[in-house]
């Protein structure tokens, strides 16, 4: 046990990991005023151009939100957000919208590189690694989208939301708010009424995109609330794998993340969404951080579609997000694998629903947890079976890790079928890394931290053989760095 | 630095003088690899180590004998340096350096090497990557650079061959699902790629069936070398059949009793324990 007691001790001694994207960059910004009211939501769409259709939208949105409460089911505490204290917009002044790489403003192009996310699409072209077209959306836009033309030459559209709007409303307005409806619930309403940019992806019937997209998230300025919306759609026999990334710099207070990704998948297409959230978490006594209310919904729509989400989530101080699937389609098949790290004082309370409409949907659920500090970590998942679900199928197996004794793991499952013939499996598990596993590590010369993140990779495994190679090693690398700290 | 010390320790040591003759030589000779001074060592208030003294040769295999209870494994684990155990007065040099101040790891990286009664599990990592991990992790402690991959898979598939260790056992995760027998051998692997200088083998040869501790065993000869020392922990003369000693130490009651030749051995195998004890009928095991 005292091995145990030096981890509690050291825990409560050390700060949070160092947050390696902690910085803040002076970039001269354009804001809206603080707080919001029909004239902010105005101001947005008229920013954005935007038009009268998607005014109304937003503010059919608005209204509604102002009628709803702050969910409070969840098992996260935090203070009570003042909705009248954040901007609601705010863009970098020197670039008003996304264009060619060369019109970025060089700073931006810096906290990028800094970011270690590749813009220049010649540099990632000569590498030997495979090439990720990237969206960058800083604070309330998109500022660059790298392999435009070549994506465009396959049939792929991948731009910002807000270009979308311009450039293919007939989408946007048959696919905006068809998975994820602006009365779904108080975030997912709000983050309609003032969603700011995000990445748009359409791939057309047959086509197998022939990339990795992805979108890099980056909150700088400070007060700012981030609401961006994402809309993936994957035509008939379609193909598209896509990541996202965050980060955001290290503030004393609380900032704002409330984003809607709706995912649309049709006939026999497939789309695999990963994440690697690493926003910044708060200090070890839980001041400051990023406060994430996330709606993330697929449509399995067609016939034999699929949707995978994979996250690993290492970042925020409060998480609140629950990747689902709607597995309307017949035979279509929902996956979710999630790694979910929490230390210093995070809580995370993230899970997924699995909504099975159509005959011989299955799916499956891999949760790993990973309990240090003093964090919360809570595992809150539904699987659903519809009357017409024959032969529906789900597999859940979730297991929590706790380091250290000041930290806590919860599991929450619900489960309801509507159906006899439907199969449900749950498997859960809590462990903690034991005595002589750290000590046969350390025995053979591995040090305390070397051997917790070794154990940990051990034990998060099978997620993260799910995400696209690059993103596996870099989310590898990010368990090592968020548990650093947690163990004497 | 080392010569320094020693010849410090020899001053410094309190009479009888006597009583350190043989240490006093090795010292001088350089020839003394472990010495374990007058070790106490409790666990929850019980005295498991009862001034405890030991001292192992340069190449030399020593090996400790005793009944259940005798305090061979916890003399295993505290020169390796498991937090468990109270340490209350005495001294553990290894090559001149003092352990007990040291952290497990660094110990590691410093040649101390313990082959576990029971190896543990660790899932969801492949056997080749913990290898490879620890093996770089103690090339980094001691300033060395990291292997080559092409380097470390031709390391690794030699001494794997050499004890019979199939090529996908290295790609399943440590131990997991391995027989007792796969289990040590993959103990065996690690110590001949790590290449300490001081093995210690607690209960090696427990659960092995003859075959499987043959192999062992000349897995560990094949080891056996000028300036790498051996502390072999068993219950049996069996093992020492197959790793013949230098040395033979009984242990009871947390202290070493006798000290002897291989001989020795063969001896305790007749007559038991039973003569080292202070209340033979307390311990029957």
């Amino acid at each position: 046990m005292a091995a145990v007691q030096e981890t509690v001790d050291r825990v409560k001694s050390i700060d949070v990991a160092e947050y390696k994207y902690g910085f803040f960059s002076d970039i001269e910004s354009d804001k809206a005023p603080k707080g919001l009211n029909e004239e902010i939501v105005r101001f947005i769409s008229a920013k954005k151009n935007e038009p009268s259709w998607l005014t109304e939208w937003r503010l059919d949105a608005y209204r509604r939100w102002l009628t709803m409460q702050e969910p409070k089911w969840a098992r996260v505490d935090y203070p009570r957000i003042d909705y009248q204290d954040l901007y609601y917009y705010s863009a970098p002044k020197t670039a008003p919208g996304p264009k060619s790489l060369e019109d970025v403003d060089p700073e931006l192009l810096k906290v990028y590189a800094k970011l270690g996310i590749p813009l220049q699409e010649q540099e990632i072209l000569a590498g030997v690694e495979r090439r990720v077209a990237v969206d960058a959306v800083f604070d309330s836009v998109s500022v660059v989208t790298t392999f435009k033309e070549e994506l465009g030459k396959a049939g792929v559209i991948f731009c910002p939301i807000s270009e979308a709007v311009h450039s293919h409303p007939e989408l946007v307005r048959k696919y905006l708010g068809s998975v994820v409806p602006t009365t779904d619930n108080y975030f997912a309403t709000l983050n309609s009424a003032v969603f700011s940019d995000g990445s748009f992806v359409y791939v057309p019937p047959g086509v197998r995109c022939p990339m990795e997209l992805s979108t890099y998230f980056r909150i700088n300025e400070q007060n700012t609330g981030q609401f961006e919306r994402t809309l993936i759609i994957a035509d008939k026999g379609s193909y598209v794998s896509y990541l996202e990334g965050c980060t955001a710099p290290k503030r004393d207070e609380n900032q704002l993340h409330a984003a809607v990704v709706e995912l649309i998948a049709h006939d026999d297409a497939e789309i695999k969404y990963s994440t690697v959230q690493n926003w910044y978490p708060g200090d070890s006594e839980g001041k400051g951080g990023i406060f994430n209310f996330v709606t993330k919904r697929g449509d399995c729509h067609g016939a034999n579609s699929k949707i995978s989400w994979t996250q690993v989530e290492t970042g925020s101080a409060i998480t609140w997000k629950y990747p689902s699937c709607i597995l309307r389609g017949d035979n279509s098949r929902g996956e979710f694998y999630s790694i979910a790290i929490s230390n210093g004082r995070q809580q995370v309370d993230s899970g997924t629903k699995m909504i099975h409409l159509g005959k011989n949907t299955t799916s499956r659920v891999i949760s790993k947890g990973i309990a240090a500090g003093k964090s919360q970590n809570t595992y809150r998942g539904q699987i659903s079976a519809h009357r017409k679900a024959t032969g529906a199928r789900n597999f859940t197996n979730c297991d929590s890790l706790l380091i250290g004794n000041s930290c806590g793991a919860h599991t929450v499952p619900y489960i309801e079928s509507r159906n006899p013939s439907t199969q449900f499996e749950h498997e859960a598990t809590t462990s903690k890394i034991s005595e002589d596993q750290m000590f046969y590590c350390l025995q053979r010369g591995l040090s305390a931290e070397e051997a917790t993140a070794l154990i940990v990779n051990g034990f998060v495994r099978d997620v993260l053989q799910q995400l696209p190679m690059e993103f596996a090693v870099e989310a590898q690398k990010l368990i090592a760095i968020s548990l650093e700290g947690s163990v004497g | 630095m080392r010569r320094a010390y020693n010849l410090r320790h020899v001053v410094s040591t309190s009479p009888p003088w006597s009583r350190y003759d043989r240490l006093g030589r090795l010292l001088l000779e350089n020839r003394l690899m472990l010495e374990i001074r007058r070790l106490n060592v409790s666990i929850g208030g019980r005295k498991i180590l009862d001034d405890c003294s030991l001292t192992v040769e340069d190449g030399e295999v020593a090996a400790i004998m005793g009944p259940n209870g005798a305090g061979k494994s916890t003399l295993a684990y505290v020169i390796a340096g498991r937090k468990d155990y109270r340490v209350e007065s005495g001294e553990v040099i290894l090559n001149g350096v003092d352990l007990l101040a040291l952290e497990p790891d660094e110990r590691a990286a410093r040649g101390l090497f313990l082959a576990f009664q029971y190896p543990i599990e660790i899932p969801g990592v492949a056997t080749m990557t913990f290898l490879k991990a620890t093996l770089n992790a103690q090339r980094k402690q001691r300033g060395e650079a990291e292997l080559s991959t092409p380097d470390f898979m031709r390391r690794v598939k030699g001494a794997a061959e050499r004890l019979g260790i199939k090529p996908d056992m290295l790609k399943r995760a440590l131990n997991v699902g391995f027989s007792g027998g796969e289990k040590k051998r993959m103990d065996i692997l690690q110590m001949a790629l790590l290449e300490p200088t001081f093995c210690i083998l607690d209960e090696t040869d427990s659960g092995l069936d003859i075959d499987a501790l043959r192999v062992v065993a000349d897995g560990v000869n094949t080891l056996r070398a000028p300036h790498r020392g051996f502390l072999v922990i068993t219950h049996y003369q069996r093992l020492l059949d197959y790793i013949v000693p230098d040395r033979v130490h009984v242990m009871a009651e947390g202290r070493i009793v006798k000290s002897g030749g291989k001989e020795l051995a063969l001896e305790l195998e007749k007559s038991g324990y039973r003569n080292y004890l202070t209340d033979p009928d307390q311990a029957v095991a």
